[in-house]
């Protein structure tokens, strides 16, 4: 037992440095799914799109019915599980 | 190559060599078993029908047609995967319910009558919950128990339509049926319970998860695409299934959401995927078929993917609960990489295999019309992203780091997961490899300006709702918990009211045998006063007394009759 601790305690020293938690770099990601974001919907300003349905149409439709559908969805589910969640052992 | 013969022949013989066998001829019999099968499918005669006569009925083992044959081989990949990536397991009773699990779907699957596919039907329920039994927990063994009654209901109703329909029809020939008699409805209902229709469901996320970690990847891969086949088989067009499908898509990703087991929130999630298919054959058309077969192939492989990496995490950290886990890309960078591939197929991502087979059920619904169920499906989309796509990668291998420490997957694993994720990219890719398996031929384009720009927006404002919903807090935090589903009315409900019953039972039964023991009592004390040994009627009386009595009803019928 005493040497599988000591191989922890060695593999944790010697851990490597991640870019993910460099400070900052999460941030990084954050602003480039920002860009994204603003890219992909000025698109719809420019692009000439084809659409079955009317409201299809709509500016950037896509986008803000992903949003909000997103959060609605978290939102709902909130709720829900202030019906429905039970401790862990609820069936034991 | 045997005409006529059915290639679940091979898996039945494989499995029932397996025990006999040591480790190496075992893991090359597991791994050759559906490379057999496939080689035997592609050259066999496809006219030859296997047909055997069964009393009136003409029993049509091996019905090879577009249909059929896109399930057949794709079982058959899946078998080979799934046997690759559970080779390590040293358990003789899962390899054999793997075999034998394949086999009956791929004999289900090009079964061309309904007595074969009631068979094979029931022999996939009995050989999968021994993937679940595996696990040997009590929790899985009540888990099993439940699945197996419920899947074995599902065949009941199956058989049932099966005779109702050969006395109607004198024919048991599985082919397009049309709701309206006692027997299709009982086949449609036995078909919806395998295929997780709402409220039929429930069995899905109580068993998946209490599966061993290679048994939930083959309960994922064969059963509820079984019953996607025979929906597809069976009731092409049939417009009730579109609401059904809809409201699938719809309902479990808020369950998904708030859910603590990853592979449960996997299940659930394969419900809402299952609801795209559905809705795909309740239109009917010519693109819907085909858009519903395509997700079912790229299902079979990004569901397996996922669950491939996520029982990895739970085969080396010992748990899948989002709660305990976190920062395991440290340790186990290859597993990340192949569930973000997975993460990135079942949200449809552009250049991956759901955005070819979605994208072709969304055209194909709003090609009829149906924009509430259209919006509906876009809602699923951008769910599944939601709680697939992001959740499971990020609360597993990101969010904060749990410290804990693993090692990588086992080799065998990371190559099931390569080639899964090899798949997902290669049609995602190249779509017309997938196309030409399809039933029909194919008109849909996925890569139209259009539908990549608009898939984009889609996906990237959902990523913007949760990263905005994740730094502000709003954002449901993991705990452990039971969410109530509907397999609260079998686990709670029914247990409650007769354990009611039996109380009620024994508060008034109780007291209704004390009151009539009194009263029984008491009526033999009363007979006992009358003719026990002192008792008034038992006493002998002298003949003097008698002659007495016997002279005054005499004077007392003398009296009455002079009067």
């Amino acid at each position: 037992m005493p040497d599988s601790v000591e191989n922890e305690e060695k593999e944790d020293k010697e851990e490597k440095d991640y870019w993910l938690e460099r400070p900052g770099n999460l941030n990084k990601i954050i602003y480039g799914l920002f860009a994204a974001c603003a890219f992909f919907a000025l698109l719809d300003l420019v692009l000439p799109r084809h659409s079955v349905f009317a409201f299809e149409a709509w500016p950037a439709f896509y986008a803000w019915y992903g949003f909000i559908g997103c959060v609605g969805l978290v939102l709902v589910a909130k709720v829900m599980r202030l019906v429905l969640m039970r401790g862990e052992d609820y069936y034991d | 190559m045997i005409d006529g013969l059915t290639p679940a022949v091979f898996f039945i013989v494989g499995a029932l060599l397996l025990p006999f066998l040591r480790e190496m001829p075992r893991k090359i019999l597991t791994l050759l078993v559906p490379v057999l099968g496939l080689v035997h499918l592609f050259l066999v005669n496809p006219l030859d029908q296997g047909i055997l006569q069964f009393f009136d009925y003409s029993i049509v083992t091996l019905r090879i047609d577009t249909l059929s044959l896109v399930f057949a081989t794709i079982f058959h990949i899946a078998a080979f995967v799934v046997a690759l990536y559970s080779l390590h397991v040293r358990d003789t009773m899962q390899h054999v319910a793997m075999l034998v699990t394949a086999g009956a779907a791929i004999g289900a699957a090009l079964a061309g009558d309904l007595i074969t596919l009631f068979v094979f039907w029931e022999v996939t329920a009995v050989a999968t919950v021994f993937l679940i039994w595996a696990r040997r927990t009590e929790h899985a063994y009540a888990a099993g128990m439940r699945y197996l009654i419920i899947q074995m209901g599902s065949g009941l109703l199956l058989l049932f339509g099966t005779i109702l329909l050969a006395r109607e029809t004198g024919s048991v020939e599985f082919s397009q049926m049309q709701l309206g008699s006692v027997a299709t409805w009982a086949i449609f209902l036995g078909f919806g319970i395998k295929c997780a229709f709402p409220l039929l469901h429930n069995w899905l996320q109580d068993a998946y998860p209490e599966a061993t970690v290679t048994g939930t990847v083959a309960l994922g891969s064969f059963t509820t695409k079984l019953a996607i086949y025979a929906l597809a088989r069976g009731f092409a067009g049939e417009s009730l299934l579109i609401p059904i499908g809809a409201v699938m898509t719809a309902f479990p990703i808020f369950y998904a959401v708030i859910e603590n087991d990853l592979r449960r929130v996997l299940a659930y999630s394969l419900n809402n995927q299952l609801g795209y298919m559905v809705v795909g054959i309740g239109l009917g058309t010519e693109m819907a078929i085909n858009g519903a077969v395509a997700h079912a192939v790229n299902n079979i492989l990004f569901k397996g993917l996922l669950f491939m990496s996520v029982g990895a995490v739970l085969l080396r950290t010992g748990t899948a609960k989002g709660s305990e886990l976190g920062g395991l890309y440290k340790s186990m960078p290859w597993t990340t990489g192949f569930c973000l591939v997975g993460a990135a197929s079942i949200s449809a991502f552009p250049l991956f295999a759901g955005f070819v087979s979605k994208g072709m059920i969304l055209a194909a619904t709003a090609e009829e019309g149906h924009w509430i169920v259209w919006l509906v499906l876009l809602f699923g989309s951008a769910g599944v992203f939601h709680h697939s796509g992001i959740k499971i990668p990020y609360f597993a291998f990101f969010a904060h780091d749990s410290g804990i420490r693993c090692r990588e997957a086992p080799m065998n694993m990371l190559w099931a997961m390569g080639i899964m994720s090899v798949l997902c990219i290669l049609i995602g890719v190249f779509p017309g490899l997938l196309y030409g398996m399809l039933p029909y031929p194919v008109t849909f384009i996925p890569y139209t300006l259009d539908h990549v720009v608009t898939q984009m927006q889609l996906l990237l404002f959902s990523a913007l709702a949760f990263t905005l919903l994740m730094r502000t807090g709003i954002y449901p935090p993991e705990l452990r918990s039971t969410n109530l589903d509907t397999d609260w009315f079998y686990r709670r409900l029914i247990p409650v009211c007769t354990g009611f019953f039996e109380r009620l039972r024994d508060a008034v039964g109780v007291k209704t045998v004390a009151a009539g023991k009194f009263l029984v009592q008491r009526a033999i004390g009363l007979i006992y006063h009358a003719h026990g040994p002192h008792g008034v009627l038992a006493r002998t009386a002298p003949i003097s007394i008698t002659v007495l009595w016997v002279a005054v009803l005499l004077a007392a019928t003398l009296f009455l009759y002079y009067l």
